[in-house]
């Protein structure tokens, strides 16, 4: 494939995650912040991100693991998570840790281990829907040409 | 190239999450501000060069410690996340609020909650902005205004100095200027007189 048919693809792509609610306004504040000073300025964040919410969720798995759930514990890690997703802008991760919070704040251990559960499907769906994004990239770039500016 | 980088403002950022963290410093640097960050309030303040007992206890500070005047760099601002772990960005405002040699510096602080009773009490406690996460870049523009205060405010300082030691008929004129903005004479005077930014 051209450089071109490769940019096609990678704009396709990137509007699909958009209009499927996977990706919001603040994932083009990332990608308006990349330039040739820091061309890996997306990938770099979006892998803190990856790093950051594994480990929040296997806590968030320990805790709610526990006979007796310390609830508080709970809400610092969705809420860690909420503001991180907020940040990135991944859309769906975020609106389901505000669920999440809801039973958090209710001492609703069923509510919040059916959340944690959808959120950890959010996530890995996002986080795979991402990494495509960034293979597209690194093609174009193998190619000779840099993602085009949305 | 020497001129851009003297005059630019240099913002102090603070937030505990390193995903917020590379963001703001990304926001600020595309908005060409010079940028540190820390990860919490207690390096903050060390960074601003306040002593933890230059409130506590003012007998026990000993001469040799630094002072802002004697920083390597100038804060033009700082911009804090609100909820932190120990210390809290509130709790990082007021302290610089209530430090005598940093309270000019202006403050703003950030918040994934949008609850005014919160916002209230930031303001009210000295800040300057309240801006709501995730922050965008058009946020930046907000920045600038409260910097060219801080910086009129100490020209004005010099000036007033200036004028006691040399009371010279163009001294009006001079204050005017400074007035009016920030001359890159002023800041570079500025600068080399305290810091080893200077790039000539």
């Amino acid at each position: 494939m051209d450089v071109s048919q490769l940019q096609r693809s990678w704009v396709e792509f990137l509007t699909a995650l958009f209009n499927e609610g996977f990706l919001d306004s603040q994932f083009n504040q990332l990608l308006q912040l990349q330039d040739e000073s820091n061309p890996n300025f997306v990938a770099e964040v979006v892998t803190d991100f990856f790093h950051d919410s594994e480990r929040l969720l296997n806590e968030l798995t320990g805790v709610l693991d526990q006979q007796i759930v310390d609830f508080k514990k709970v809400d610092s890690h969705v809420h860690q998570l909420k503001g991180s997703s907020a940040s990135i802008g991944v859309e769906r991760v975020k609106n389901m840790c505000i669920a999440f919070k809801a039973f958090c704040e209710e001492s609703n251990r069923e509510g919040c281990l059916r959340c944690l559960h959808q959120v950890k499907q959010e996530y890995f769906l996002v986080k795979d829907k991402l990494q495509t994004l960034f293979m597209l990239e690194q093609q174009i770039v193998a190619a000779g040409g840099s993602p085009p500016l949305m | 190239m020497a001129i851009a980088t003297e005059t630019q403002f240099h913002v102090l950022a603070v937030d505990d999450s390193i995903i917020d963290r590379k963001l703001i410093e990304r926001l600020l640097k595309t908005s060409s501000y010079q940028v540190t960050t820390v990860d919490s309030g207690s390096k903050a303040l060390e960074f601003l060069g306040l002593q933890q007992d230059e409130q506590v206890d003012s007998s026990s500070s000993d001469s040799s410690s630094t002072t802002p005047e004697q920083n390597e760099i100038e804060v033009n601002l700082v911009i804090t996340d609100y909820c932190m772990p120990g210390m809290t960005g509130y709790d990082l405002l007021k302290k610089i609020k209530e430090s005598q040699s940093l309270k000019d510096i202006p403050v703003v602080i950030m918040s994934s909650e949008n609850v005014p009773s919160r916002i209230n009490r930031c303001l009210e406690e000295g800040a300057e902005e309240f801006l709501l996460k995730p922050v965008k870049l058009s946020d930046m523009n907000r920045l600038r205004p409260h910097m060219l205060k801080g910086r009129g405010r100490d020209q004005k300082q010099q000036q007033e100095e200036n004028q006691e030691q040399n009371q010279s008929p163009s001294s009006g004129n001079k204050r005017k200027a400074a007035d009016e903005g920030p001359s890159p004479e002023r800041t570079r005077a500025r600068y080399s007189s305290n810091s080893s930014l200077t790039v000539l």
